[in-house]
């Protein structure tokens, strides 16, 4: 408690960035400023990290959006009233969609927005725009993980336990995670374990593990097949648990008996010992967690490689038992509840599939509409970016919390296509990079100006609270949805824009899906009660499920799926002219594209541009030094960023954050082939050259 | 309709139809034992080291004939002609694979046939997970100085067999390893289990014995030969395809015979034979993908050996030539001590040919660069001895470098400053600082530092001074 003792009228809300959605109070007001304490909530039990302490900040950023802007004649975007904005947007849009058919017209959505805008722009699209055309940012965070643990579980949920649950493990294998600066206040989770982190960088996870796996970027899922093979060589597998509990175990070790720990080590550079050592660690008593992140899911491969850590995790008998599992650590705000309520192409809310026919006519009939109304699956979100204004592609873009300009791969190809639209809408609170691109941006609230819900990494459905209104003429995404769709002929009452009323739909469209939340309310959220999907309504209230898979897995037969994947190595290999590794990532200080925390001070002071990671004898040899400008150039575009030499790098590696606008984008080199399964571009490997920026002084 | 016919049933074939089925091939396929017999899809040695629990079936849904013997392959027909018992058969083909494993040239020791010629009871020639089954009892010899009597003997001691190793040389592997090395190899594996015998020859076995030159009698209840292995050509020269060492291919592994395509250790590539079962293994699915449409083309793996065992980590890198080209160096460090050693052949700033022993840290990223053609780095004794890499030379960023805190960003001065302003405690820094409210790693560094500003400690160092 501070000396000042407890200030008034606190608001119990979450911090408005990454998936642990850590507790937290806010006092105080415009005028004083928002105060923002960490609450003693179970994931961050009292704890915070800079981009959370330093929150507040974003809701005083000196370029709010406060008014609607329209850009004129002259090219310049200018104030405008909502009438003029949304009449703009309405117009073009019917003007496009008589002109194209609905799929003329596109929206991408956002893993940050709230469960309830998430599921009203998934209904608007489909219904106000009739379009097939919507997809979302989280297409490039969790895609392959949700794709894998779809496939090996029959549902969805990233962490299928608790967090507080990982306090009693032994041994937690982080594969391609960087916990300690993606999400700090999770480490105290973490503290009674040995960890074993699986990464290209000696990150600050890998500084605390007991064992660092430092393998070439783009060969985990060899590692993984490596892992399998020796668990089953050596003894440790759970014969009795494969046998009882899964399927598929002999055609995927079929695949990993090729992976030979010595010839992994040959494709990764992992030592042979290094490799049983990690396996041993997992197989012995006392609990286990195989958790992965976004270094092995964001590939052209990650649905497989996901996979193959999974199988490893099956293998030894972790998943569905109290004390071990397997889990992957969603990364946006609400990528959880992001991902299951139908602004993904290919889904439906309730996590449904969008081809099910009994899935369509569910929705359809919450929606009051006819299943055929509903438009079938669309592309997923690079394919939709890369489509834009381009012959058969959609000629207007709605995007709703998300910056793609900054965050997409191939960040010139994306910008390029953006340019080619007759339309661009964005709403935001903040001029991102793809706002300043649009034709009209809508100013819209942000976290602590609003209610909702969001759904954190464990599944748990959380109460996002308002401590302040709107300010200026801001208005929130709901409302927004509502008027455009009212300017495009849709009844008003489709398009709630009280957040609990549209929860409720959101209740009802959920019901029977695989994440039910129909017997979640307000009430009980309010009430302090702890909710997990799948929660059905029931007579007597449904407890919510905190563990999944603890008596049958998802799939109808009860078991879980090994997969037989295999090794095919990345997309793009090295060659003389692109002769190392570049992988991008994260920094503690920075959220997604940052056009958020670039705009907080604190945050901007400890990381203030792009920067790019390497070896000494790499620097030196690509004729950089240290604090010097570089360029990392791919046969797509290069990003120019400020050496930062690190002798615990690989030397075929370099590392940039994708945090930064302009020339510092590391989108700009990142290669946009994409996973057969998920759609998942391959942000975290391509081939690249690094060389020095002449002429300017550094 | 591409019609795919394999010669071969062993491993390589397995593995190849196996991915041809998985990379979406629906036409006809089919697999052709070129002798009598059933073989089996997994090497021995596989085999050898999984538990007796672990024996995978062969993959489902193949059509393989094991009662043919391939007679000749026809082809201006595109068809191959076999017995399959009596009667001949013909087999006709779009795509012809020729998958063949290596044929072992055994030995002249009195006593390992029996009467009918066949391999007598409790000798065993490795080459497939069905040779397995020959291994029975308490003892066992491995006759052979080469890597696979190396691991085989290794995973024999492992499984609990008394196991002697016997070899002509010295120490087994001292052509490839060097005499240092052999040594120290032949030590690890005593170590292990394995009694190491070199410098002998067998004359003879008897049952449950084996006979040496110098009068010694081994326990060999089973005696596993491990000759030196020649690839089956005999069909293909027959066939008047070319061959040198192996059947020569090309990048698409084609053979001369455009429909004709050749994989495994019969196979020559760039002037080499495909040498050890990753190659083997990396031909079948380079030589699906190639035939299912995703392109693709085979780049041998430069030679590398590296021992499947665990008494020692082993390495050896690259050819006899690799090791004495006019510009090359050679960069020897022996740490005799700790049983280490590693010998370069280095040209410029890359590493053609190399052996490594007792260097798990090393062998890994050397394999990797020199596979790779990468640079190595500059401090070679570090990456060889497995030193914490130095310290990044310059300090651009001192005050980043001072963070103790960097979930919030708090340096050691901003600690500092708090402390002189008052905030005397961990919670009260936290409270000026927001140090330790993150991940919580630091709090050990924190409470280490007040106690070290602390007036107290400066007073008694004062006193002790």
């Amino acid at each position: 408690m501070s000396e000042l003792g407890p200030p008034l009228r606190e608001v119990a809300t979450h911090c408005p960035y990454c998936a642990l959605q850590c507790g937290t109070r806010l006092a105080g007001d415009r005028e004083t400023g928002v105060v923002v304490r960490p609450d003693d909530f179970p994931v961050n039990r009292g704890r915070l990290c800079q981009k959370g302490w330093t929150a507040p900040a974003v809701l005083s950023a000196t370029d709010r959006l406060t008014r609607p802007l329209v850009r004129r004649r002259d090219g310049r975007l200018a104030e405008a009233s909502w009438d003029v904005a949304l009449e703009r947007v309405a117009g073009e849009l019917r003007r496009i969609r008589a002109e194209h058919g609905p799929d003329g017209v596109a929206v991408f959505g956002g893993g940050g927005l709230t469960n309830e805008k998430a599921y009203l722009l998934g209904k608007f699209a489909r219904l106000a725009l009739g379009t097939s055309q919507i997809d979302y940012n989280g297409r490039f965070c969790m895609s392959s993980a949700a794709a894998a643990g779809n496939a090996a579980f029959g549902v969805d949920r990233g962490l299928p336990f608790p967090v507080t649950d990982l306090q009693g493990a032994r041994t937690v294998l982080l594969a391609g995670a960087n916990v300690a600066e993606t999400m700090p206040p999770l480490m105290q989770h973490l503290d009674g374990a040995e960890l074993i982190v699986m990464d290209p960088r000696r990150t600050a996870s890998a500084q605390r593990a007991a064992l660092h796996l430092q393998p070439a970027p783009g060969t985990d899922l060899a590692l993984a097949l490596g892992l399998f093979h020796i668990a089953a060589v050596d003894g440790l597998l759970d014969r009795n648990y494969i046998q009882d509990r899964t399927r598929g175990f002999e055609a995927a070790l079929r695949r990993a008996m090729d992976w030979w720990p010595e010839r992994v080590e040959a494709v990764t550079g992992i030592p042979a010992s290094d490799q049983r050592a990690a396996v041993h660690m997992l197989a012995r008593a006392g609990g286990a967690y195989v958790l992965t992140g976004r270094g092995v899911e964001q590939h052209s491969t990650g649905t497989d490689t996901v996979a193959g850590f999974i199988n490893l995790a099956l293998a030894l008998g972790l998943p569905g038992r109290a004390g071990s599992g397997y889990g992957c650590l969603t990364g946006q705000g609400n990528g959880q509840g992001g991902r299951e309520h139908g602004q993904k192409a290919d889904q439906l809310p309730g996590y449904r599939s969008i081809t099910d026919p009994a899935a369509r006519a569910h929705v359809a009939a919450v929606w009051g509409v006819a299943p055929q109304e509903l438009p079938g699956p669309g592309r997923s979100a690079y394919e939709l970016l890369d489509a834009l204004g381009g012959d058969r592609g959609p000629r207007a873009l709605l995007v709703f919390g998300s910056n793609p300009a900054v965050s997409a791969p191939h960040s010139t190809r994306v910008t390029e296509r953006l340019a080619a639209l007759d339309l661009l809408v964005v709403a935001d609170f903040v001029p991102s990079e793809t706002a300043r691109l649009a034709d009209v941006v809508l100013p819209v609230t942000q976290w602590a100006e609003e209610e909702g819900t969001l759904t954190n990494l464990e599944g748990r459905v959380l109460r996002r609270r308002a401590r302040l209104s709107p300010p200026g003429q801001v208005r929130s995404d709901l409302q927004v949805l509502h008027e455009l769709a009212v300017r495009l002929g849709e009844p008003a009452s489709r398009y709630p824009t009280v957040p609990q009323e549209v929860f409720d739909e959101l209740r009802a469209a959920s019901r029977g899906g695989r994440a039910d939340y129909a017997g979640i309310s307000y009430e009980r959220l309010d009430a302090g009660e702890s909710l997990h999907w799948p929660c059905p309504d029931t007579p007597d209230p449904h407890p919510g499920t905190p563990r999944l898979f603890l008596d049958r897995f998802e799939h109808p037969d009860g078991r879980a799926r090994f997969a037989a994947v295999d090794h095919q190595g990345p997309a793009e290999e090295l060659n003389p002219h692109y002769p190392l590794h570049a992988t991008t990532g994260r920094v503690l200080a920075h959220y997604q594209s940052g056009a958020q925390t670039r705009r907080v001070a604190e945050l901007n002071d400890a990381v203030p541009g792009p920067f790019v990671e390497m070896h000494p004898d790499t620097a030196l040899r690509s004729g950089v030094s240290d604090a010097g400008l570089a360029r990392v150039i791919s046969a797509r575009g290069s990003m120019t960023a400020r050496v930062r030499v690190d002798p615990t790098m690989r030397l075929d590696t370099v590392f940039a954050p994708f945090h930064f606008p302009g020339e510092g984008r590391a989108n700009l080199f990142t290669h946009p082939a994409l996973d057969p399964h998920s759609g998942m571009p391959s942000f975290k490997v391509c081939a690249v050259r690094v060389e020095p920026v002449s002429g300017v002084a550094p | 309709m591409n019609r795919v016919l394999v010669l071969g049933n062993g491993p390589t074939a397995h593995h190849f139809a196996d991915r041809l089925r998985q990379h979406g091939h629906e036409g006809p396929l089919t697999l052709l034992g070129t002798e009598p017999g059933a073989t089996h899809h997994q090497a021995f040695l596989d085999a050898l080291l999984a538990p007796a629990d672990l024996q995978l079936p062969p993959p489902p849904g193949l059509d393989v004939r094991t009662d043919t013997r391939v007679v000749a392959i026809d082809r201006a027909q595109r068809r191959v002609r076999a017995l399959v018992g009596e009667a001949e058969t013909v087999f006709p083909y779009d795509t012809l694979v020729l998958a063949l494993e290596a044929r072992p040239l055994l030995p002249r020791l009195p006593g390992i046939a029996a009467p009918d010629g066949r391999l007598g009871p409790g000798v065993v020639v490795p080459r497939t997970a069905a040779d397995r089954e020959r291994i029975s009892g308490e003892s066992a010899v491995v006759l052979g100085g080469g890597p696979q009597a190396v691991e085989i003997a290794s995973a024999l001691a492992a499984r609990g067999t008394r196991t002697t190793l016997v070899c002509e040389r010295p120490h087994p592997l001292e052509e490839r390893l060097g005499e240092t090395c052999a040594a120290w190899l032949a030590e690890r594996l005593e170590r292990a289990g394995v009694t190491v015998l070199g410098g002998r020859t067998a004359v003879r076995r008897t049952p449950g014995r084996l006979h040496l030159d110098d009068g010694t009698v081994l326990p060999a209840d089973t005696l596993v030969l491990c000759p030196s292995v020649v690839p089956d050509l005999e069909l293909a020269v027959a066939a008047r395809l070319l061959t040198d060492s192996g059947i020569v291919v090309d990048a698409q592994l084609r053979s001369s015979d455009p429909h004709v395509h050749a994989i495994g250790p019969g196979v020559e590539h760039e002037g080499r034979a495909t040498e050890g079962p990753a190659a083997a293994l990396e031909q079948a699915d380079t030589l699906a993908r190639i035939l299912t449409g995703r392109g693709g083309t085979y780049r041998a793996a430069p030679p590398v050996l590296r021992l499947r065992i665990r008494a020692a980590d082993v390495c050896h890198i690259g050819t006899p030539a690799d090791f004495d080209g006019p510009d090359t160096r050679l960069v020897t460090l022996t740490d005799p001590k700790e049983r280490r050693y590693a010998r370069l052949a280095l040209r410029g700033e890359r590493v053609v040919g190399a052996v490594l022993f007792g260097l798990p840290g090393a062998i890994a990223p050397i394999v990797r660069s020199h596979r790779l053609s990468q640079q190595l780095p500059y401090d070679l004794v570090g990456l060889l001895l497995g030193w914490p890499p130095r310290s990044a030379s310059d300090a651009a960023e001192p005050e980043a470098r001072s963070l103790v805190c960097l979930c919030n960003s708090v340096t050691e001065t901003a600690l500092r400053q708090a402390w002189q302003a008052g905030a005397r405690t961990v919670p009260a820094l936290a409270t000026a600082t927001r140090v330790t409210t993150g991940c919580g790693g630091c709090g050990e560094r924190v409470r280490e530092l007040c106690a070290a500003w602390a007036p107290g400690r400066h007073t008694e160092l004062k006193d002790a001074a």
